[in-house]
């Protein structure tokens, strides 16, 4: 069954259009991988899937009893976040908000839940250290143990190996796709195709025509994937 | 030293003084860690001098300042809060704008209208502070309790929110947490906060209440929750450290408090240091 259902959806700043006819669905358990060069919409379907912009025209459903507020996010780090005192704690909990409604805190089993995926992500012994103070990989082990907890459904990623080592990089891969095997769906914004063919079950690629959408296999013998890998193929090989 | 202070605390007056201080104080810092992480330092200034502009209107019409004041102060923090990224003029630019706006329109309006012999005395008073918190009512000292009181409520029952829209606001916003509405609040909370201060340490000198006790604590302590608790610990700790001294010494009370934020923030940056090395 569905989970999300992208209808003729057109996207696009101040009624300017960037994508216009998408159409695409995601299932439970999908792996699902957006693709694009820079500029082509990619975090402007991601924002609003995510309810921070509307569409210009077109549906987009979720279904299956998902509620907006119930996907957890991997976004971006900001400048802010570089000289913030936090303790991981402090931050992985914050992903339990979204449950709260109206308490002013969390409860017993919010951070029951916090703690189990902290060790399943291998960062209970992270726990009291302060967030600037760790490697960029360890940050967003601890971003990704804050998207769990917001989720038992989707998870959404922004570019979530953006400077990190190949090692590092490899290793979050993995992660994501226990994580996904475990039954969460997950979207992906990424610029690594590479990645994408490796880890995904299902490719997006927007941004020149024909938009593409469909499983990687599908992907591998289209135009669009020769054309894009050979693009950006040369510093891997 | 002791007799003469025990002697000083036998006045009303001054004992509302050291109250209302350190509640203020407590009250600025507070709000001042989640300003600073937003990078929203400056706002405590900009804020006081639109409290300053607005002052001088209800002086040329003859209304009580806090009146006009508060309202005006509110709205414009609100604006401020709310210009952050999506407006064309940004938040550092517009926040700049408006200040030196209403300090120099502010000016402008006491000098032109103004029926007091001494334009000067007034203004360098609204802006430096005087000695006016030594004049405090019993029903200034209240209303200074009932603000903290409501500050004390809303950074109890928000904490977590206001930890969230402070960390990750692109997080908090795409998990259901209404960031505009905690942003609001931030800013009609720091609005009170400064125009009540106007009374302690003056229009200039209130940023400082804002961003030592804050950035003080970040030298030394890791997590939110410490930062937050140790910030005010720090203010409570200045505002009567310095209240205490400007009695003594007949100093002027808002600089002596800035002062020993001062040096308070010179002691944890090196705390941090030595204690990074080790």
């Amino acid at each position: 069954m569905a989970l999300i259902n992208v209808n003729g959806v057109s996207l696009g700043y101040e009624g300017k259009p960037i994508v216009t006819d998408l159409n695409f669905s995601v299932n439970k358990g999908d792996y699902l991988c957006i693709v694009g060069e820079n500029g082509s919409g990619k975090s402007t379907l991601m924002k609003t899937l995510l309810g921070q912009k509307n569409v210009l025209s077109g549906k987009i459903e979720f279904s299956d009893g998902l509620k907006q507020k119930e996907i957890g996010y991997l976004p971006q780090q900001t400048q802010v976040q570089k000289d913030f005192p936090a303790s991981v704690k402090e931050v992985i909990l914050s992903g339990c908000l979204n449950s709260c409604g109206l308490r002013p805190f969390y409860s017993k089993k919010q951070k029951d839940n916090a703690a189990q995926i902290m060790k399943k992500l291998g960062i209970s012994d992270l726990a009291n250290k302060c967030y600037r103070e760790l490697s960029g990989g360890q940050q967003q082990r601890v971003l990704l143990a804050r998207a769990l907890c917001a989720t038992k459904k989707l998870l959404v990623l922004d570019e979530p190996v953006a400077g990190l080592d190949p090692v590092v990089t490899k290793n979050l891969y993995r992660l994501i796709s226990n994580i996904n095997n475990e039954g969460i769906t997950v979207i992906m914004v990424s610029h690594d195709i590479h990645a994408a063919i490796e880890f995904a079950s299902h490719i997006l690629h927007i941004g020149n025509k024909p938009l593409f959408f469909g499983t990687k296999e599908e992907y591998k013998t289209s135009d669009g994937c020769h054309c894009f890998i050979c693009d950006g193929g040369h510093d891997h090989d | 030293m002791i007799e003469t202070l025990t002697s000083y605390f036998s006045y009303p007056f001054v004992r509302y003084a050291l109250i209302a201080g350190v509640l203020i104080a407590l009250c600025a810092a507070l709000l001042g860690v989640s300003l600073v992480l937003k990078r929203y330092s400056m706002i405590g200034d900009g804020l006081s001098h639109v409290a300053f502009g607005a002052i001088a209107v209800a002086t040329v019409c003859n209304l009580a300042p806090m009146t006009v004041a508060l309202p005006i102060t509110v709205v414009a923090a609100v604006i401020l809060l709310g210009l952050n990224g999506s407006g064309k003029i940004k938040g550092d630019a517009a926040i700049a704008m408006i200040s030196v706006g209403a300090l120099a329109l502010g000016y402008l309006l006491l000098n032109i209208f103004s029926a007091s012999s001494n334009v000067s005395g007034d203004v360098c008073t609204t802006l430096f502070g005087s000695t006016s918190i030594l004049t405090l009512s019993q029903t200034d000292v209240i209303l200074c309790l009932a603000l903290t009181v409501i500050v004390l409520l809303v950074f109890i029952i928000f904490y977590h929110k206001i930890f969230t829209v402070t960390f990750d606001e692109g997080f908090a916003a795409a998990t259901g947490t209404n960031t505009k509405a905690y942003n609001t609040l931030i800013a009609v909370v720091t609005a009170i906060v400064i125009v009540l201060a106007m009374n302690l340490v003056g229009a200039l000198l209130i940023s400082a209440l804002i961003i030592f006790p804050a950035l003080s604590a970040m030298r030394i302590f890791k997590s939110f929750l410490s930062v937050i608790i140790s910030s005010s610990v720090i203010a409570v700790i200045c505002a009567v450290t310095g209240i205490f001294i400007a009695i003594l010494y007949g100093t002027p009370v808002g600089s002596t408090i800035v002062a020993a934020n001062i040096v308070f923030f010179i002691l944890c940056m090196l705390i941090g240091k030595v204690s990074k090395r080790s």
